[in-house]
């Protein structure tokens, strides 16, 4: 990759970069970086791991939330310098090789998802819930995801597909998306 | 976004840490949680030269309780780790109120209560606990460690008593030395939001009547920095809480609030919930204080 010879403007400063090795998803990779790149930039535009996408680009949306080091943070609000020698999983890292994980199938099945635009985020989000929490409430998963905001849904099936992930986890048979409808007003329509 | 270039440090201790800032001469910033910073050096609104990463830093994500009671929290101490912590609810309970409703989960998270403290956002919830429950940050710089109380620390809008070359280390809690009381409410539009007004009370009793030995009562985003309404406290103490001296602290710490009609209401608003709060917050603590007699 490296090239002897890579001409510049005139007036350009030199950039000082720094050498990262961060395990994404499993695997080490290694990049030289500017300190300013946001770790959410490293993600998109560096490994071309896209899953994870920029919403507001200022920390009030989480459509960017990604596991560092197992725990749920804004990747457009640290630099990927900051993630050296650490542990970042994306929306990537969350199937198996041939099947959907759990909180996947919990938005596919409880329809929980319009445009789809904040969903990595928000199964991150969930994902971390989840670990911490086996079997949350209604009221639980409501708080957990209070950082990640949806546009389209109006939240009810999102929250209903956590519950369904939930289920599945706890290795209990989760109800089918139409029984998932409590309310029958605004419910999934499996 | 991104912000403009900067040079980028993650020291492994803490007089390395200093050192940096000191070379930096006021040109080179503390980088904790970030919540704060980050969005800010995106917009460039802050632009060092060099950031100086603490994250790396070893054993400065403590909160614990010495032998007599005082409560130390040190700099990498993240906002969801006290939400979650066990040592918070019995001693302190106006901390453990404000934790779960600072930003939000995921900015809890990466984000300090020492960082929210050094931010000095008038907006920011931990100043105003910390300022109710008498609180200091303990500064450390190359001649060594000194101690600023919160209202010295805050001295205004998005500014701090620290020195270029100091890192806050840890906030410091006074030992409770009656029963502890406390609470916090905020207004937000929505979770995350800055607040659109905010209170925290802590206070002490001693005895069997209950009475207030202490009391702290301080105000999120109603002024140009965190305000200390002593008066509204001083209305609270000597005696049990009442009726009456919970209305005049209402009316104190309301005219001690200095908010500025905005797009989150009105100036007249915004005091009408300083004084709803006020008077809320010390009332559930008389209803404890039933509960617990």
């Amino acid at each position: 990759m490296s090239s002897l010879f890579t001409e510049v403007p005139v007036d350009a400063p030199t950039v000082a970069t720094r050498r990262v090795t961060i395990t994404v998803n499993g695997a080490r990779r290694a990049a030289e970086i500017e300190p300013r790149l946001l770790l959410a930039h490293f993600l998109r535009q560096g490994l071309q791991l896209t899953g994870t996408h920029t919403g507001c680009d200022t920390t009030n949306c989480g459509a960017c939330t990604v596991l560092f080091d197992g725990v749920p943070v804004k990747s457009c609000t640290m630099f990927a310098v900051q993630a050296d020698g650490h542990d970042v999983t994306t929306v990537e890292g969350l199937a198996g090789a041939s099947e959907l994980h759990p909180v996947q199938e919990g938005f596919k099945e409880a329809h929980g998802l319009q445009c789809g635009f904040c969903t990595p985020g928000m199964m991150m989000a969930a994902t971390a819930l989840l670990k911490e929490n086996p079997d949350p409430t209604e009221d639980e998963v409501r708080w957990a995801l209070s950082g990640n905001l949806c546009r389209c849904t109006g939240y009810q099936n999102i929250v209903k597909s956590v519950l369904w992930a939930a289920a599945k986890l706890r290795g209990e048979n989760p109800p089918s998306g139409a029984l998932l409808d409590t309310n029958g007003s605004n419910g999934a329509h499996a | 976004m991104f912000p403009s270039r900067f040079a980028y440090e993650a020291p492994r201790t803490i007089d390395e840490a200093i050192g940096l800032l000191h070379e930096g001469a006021g040109e080179a910033k503390v980088l904790a949680g970030g919540q704060s910073l980050v969005p800010m050096l995106k917009l460039r609104f802050a632009n060092p030269e060099l950031l100086v990463d603490i994250n790396e830093l070893p054993g400065l994500d403590y909160h614990r309780a010495d032998a007599d009671g005082t409560l130390r929290i040190g700099a990498l101490a993240r906002h969801a780790t006290l939400e979650r912590s066990a040592l918070l609810p019995g001693k302190h309970p106006t901390l453990a109120a404000v934790a779960p409703l600072v930003a939000d989960p995921l900015v809890r998270t990466r984000g300090t209560l020492v960082g929210s403290l050094c931010h000095a956002d008038p907006q920011g919830d931990w100043a105003s606990a910390v300022t109710a429950l008498g609180g200091a940050v303990v500064a450390q710089g190359p001649g060594g460690r000194r101690t600023i109380p919160i209202t010295q620390f805050v001295q205004g809008p998005f500014t701090n008593a620290l020195g270029y070359d100091e890192i806050a280390v840890e906030a410091v809690i006074p030992a409770p030395t009656g029963t502890p009381f406390g609470g916090y409410l905020k207004l937000e539009r929505r979770v995350g939001d800055f607040a659109t007004a905010g209170v925290a009370i802590a206070l002490q009793t001693n005895g069997p009547g209950g009475s207030v030995s202490t009391a702290g009562i301080a105000l999120t985003g109603v002024g140009s920095a965190t305000i200390d309404a002593s008066a509204a406290a001083q209305a609270v103490m000597g005696g049990p809480l009442t009726a009456a001296s919970i209305d005049r602290a209402a009316d104190l710490a309301a005219e001690a609030a200095q908010p500025k009609s905005d797009h989150r209401g009105s100036a007249e608003y915004k005091r009408h919930i300083v004084h709803t709060f006020t008077q809320r917050i010390l009332t559930r603590i008389v209803h404890q204080q039933e509960r617990a007699a």
